[in-house]
């Protein structure tokens, strides 16, 4: 166990390092002096010429990825143009408000995809279970941000439940912030429910299938018991996945939720960067999502062999 | 045999008769469009649906049906385009990797799961406020985003193909390396490419309209889809029509390859049938 838990700690390295590097080699291919873009337009060309040189851009493209990454490496992901503050700072600011939407969509997926896929699993073939397939591939199909808008007209502008825009922090008033937070976390739920869903059934098929789940169930065990105890436990570390992989999609998603609702998260904090050419912040924003994106799927990955240990031998 | 057992999966031929009826939209739009997708008309602006605008009409009076028609051929141009440009990038990694194996295998697969590694969207909204608005824009950076998916599944079925004995016959007899990868091992990695290509068709869909959404993908006025809805959100509680209609048809577009895809997967691949 803990041989494998170093073992993917250590591959994790290399992925980091190789995702910085796309970051870094996406944004040099702006048109345009790095340096000039780095201190905005109304620079005067001295200024230029001293940030250029402290960033290094007189040295090879190589060094230069170097000093950069050392830079990263450090917690330093430069300065917005248009707010001139840290860009760390301003991702730190709007962070809660990301991570609180997207752990509540994922909360209202699991909720919606578990307790389906499972019932699909144990009708397999009859009405219910065709119910299921079709509701599933719908929930694929419907874009999320075409969702959200509908949910807008239907349960802000026509019913007036609840706020179309803007955002209370759940963790100052509960009650309040969930009133906000409901239509965006529903709106991003969709896709992985329906995924989560499809994939929660297609396991449990498989495990339904196994000797055990036989002897299991000729023990005289109730239905619920087998299915529950003996059945989950061993279909999760699939769906377990596929969660971890939503929950970055969801992740990467809250750009359009954000902008939609007018939360004030890093979705909307890149969204507006790409408008301003704020470059620090576009590549600070998607730098630490996809970092976040790969230690999710890290813990996941550790977690599938709490509940598959196999896997540990085998990795 | 492949077909009869395709035409027996109803959820696959109404995939296809959606997509079909789609396609033909497409390619048929000057004709089936009611309007000039583009003529403004300020005197009908925000016009709910009627008999004359059946989807009603947007904010400079333009004929929401006809732009709805219109922005089916971008949706599926687009779609196709960026699914043949990750294919054809995919395909030639997937064969390199797997053939030759050592350390070319090593640094692209590598790469490719760095890509694997960003959230779609992120990468492609990434890309495109590098590379800016436009056509073309749209299908390299979709194009970028599924190039893994295919590398990958192309390497695995090459790793065990490249095993068999008529590979090893194949190279005793002299054939080059191209002859081997191109005549006798990417034919028999057709399957899972088809059904990835089919599915991956579906959300370059829903990105690009994602993308345009946001003002990053198809340059206005051109009707795509996410920019309708874009134009929609601005007039959401006024003109609600302009948000139904456009996010239906992405949804039907998805729809229909998504059917379409999971009916190939269950007749292609065999390890899928339940």
């Amino acid at each position: 166990m803990k041989t494998y838990v170093i073992k993917r700690l250590l591959q994790v390295i290399p992925v980091l390092f190789l995702i910085a590097g796309i970051v870094f080699f996406l944004l040099r291919m702006i048109p345009g002096d790095p340096a000039a873009i780095y201190v905005g337009t109304n620079a005067e060309p001295g200024v230029v010429e001293s940030i250029r040189r402290e960033m290094g851009l007189d040295q090879p493209i190589y060094v230069q990825f170097f000093i950069w990454l050392s830079r990263i490496i450090r917690g330093d992901f430069g300065a917005s143009i248009f707010y001139h503050l840290d860009v760390i700072q301003l991702i730190l600011q709007r962070l809660p408000v990301t991570l609180t939407l997207g752990f509540l969509s994922m909360v209202f997926a699991l909720l919606l995809a578990v307790p389906s896929g499972i019932m699909a699993s144990v009708n397999q073939n009859n009405y219910k279970d065709y119910l299921f397939t079709l509701l599933a591939v719908m929930g694929i199909s419907i874009p999320g941000f075409w969702l959200a808008l509908m949910l807008v007209i239907f349960f802000s502008v026509k019913l007036g439940w609840f706020p179309a825009t803007g955002y209370v922090s759940p963790f100052e008033n509960f009650l309040k912030g969930m009133h906000y937070l409901i239509l965006p976390s529903i709106s991003q739920a969709l896709l992985a429910s329906a995924i989560i869903a499809r994939m929660t059934r297609s396991t449990m098929l498989e495990v339904l299938r196994q000797e055990y789940m036989t002897t299991a169930r000729g023990k005289g065990l109730p239905k619920v018991w087998v299915v529950g105890k003996h059945a989950l436990k061993n279909a999760f570390a699939p769906t377990l996945t596929v969660i971890g992989f939503q929950l970055g999609n969801i992740l990467g998603g809250a750009v359009i939720t954000e902008t939609i609702f007018s939360l004030p998260g890093i979705g909307q904090l890149i969204y507006t960067a790409i408008g301003q050419r704020d470059y620090p912040i576009i590549q600070g924003c998607i730098l630490l999502t996809a970092f976040g994106f790969v230690i999710i799927n890290l813990i996941v990955d550790l977690l599938y062999s709490y509940f598959d240990p196999r896997i540990v031998f085998e990795g | 045999m492949f077909l009869r057992r395709l035409i027996r999966n109803k959820l696959a031929v109404l995939g296809a008769v959606l997509l079909l009826f789609l396609a033909a939209m497409a390619v048929l739009a000057p004709w089936v469009a009611t309007h000039n997708p583009f003529k403004l008309n300020i005197k009908e602006r925000l016009q709910p649906p009627s008999s004359s605008h059946v989807f009603g009409t947007d904010g400079y009076g333009r004929d929401l049906f006809s732009r709805v028609v219109y922005g089916a051929a971008i949706a599926l141009r687009v779609g196709f385009l960026s699914i043949i440009v990750a294919m054809t990038a995919g395909i030639l990694l997937g064969l390199i990797s797997g053939y030759y194996r050592g350390w070319i295998d090593t640094v692209v697969m590598r790469i490719m799961d760095a890509i694997l590694s960003f959230p779609i969207i992120l990468l492609a909204i990434g890309i495109m406020a590098v590379l800016g608005a436009g056509f073309a824009n749209l299908m390299i950076a979709l194009g970028v985003v599924y190039t893994p998916r295919f590398a990958r599944l192309v390497r695995s079925s090459v790793l065990s193909i490249r095993e068999k004995e008529y590979i090893e016959a194949a190279r005793v007899t002299g054939c080059s390396d191209i002859h081997i990868l191109f005549v006798h091992i990417l034919p028999n990695c057709w399957a899972p490419v088809i059904i990835q290509a089919t599915i991956s068709f579906g959300y370059a869909i829903l990105w690009e309209a994602a993308l345009s959404f946001l003002g990053l993908g198809a340059p206005p006025p051109s009707p795509s889809w996410g920019s309708l809805l874009a134009d929609g959100k601005e007039v959401l509680s006024r003109a609600p029509w302009l948000t139904y209609f456009p996010g239906a048809a992405i949804a039907l577009a998805v729809l229909s390859l998504n059917l379409f895809g999971d009916g190939l997967r269950d007749v292609l691949d065999p390890r899928f049938k339940e």
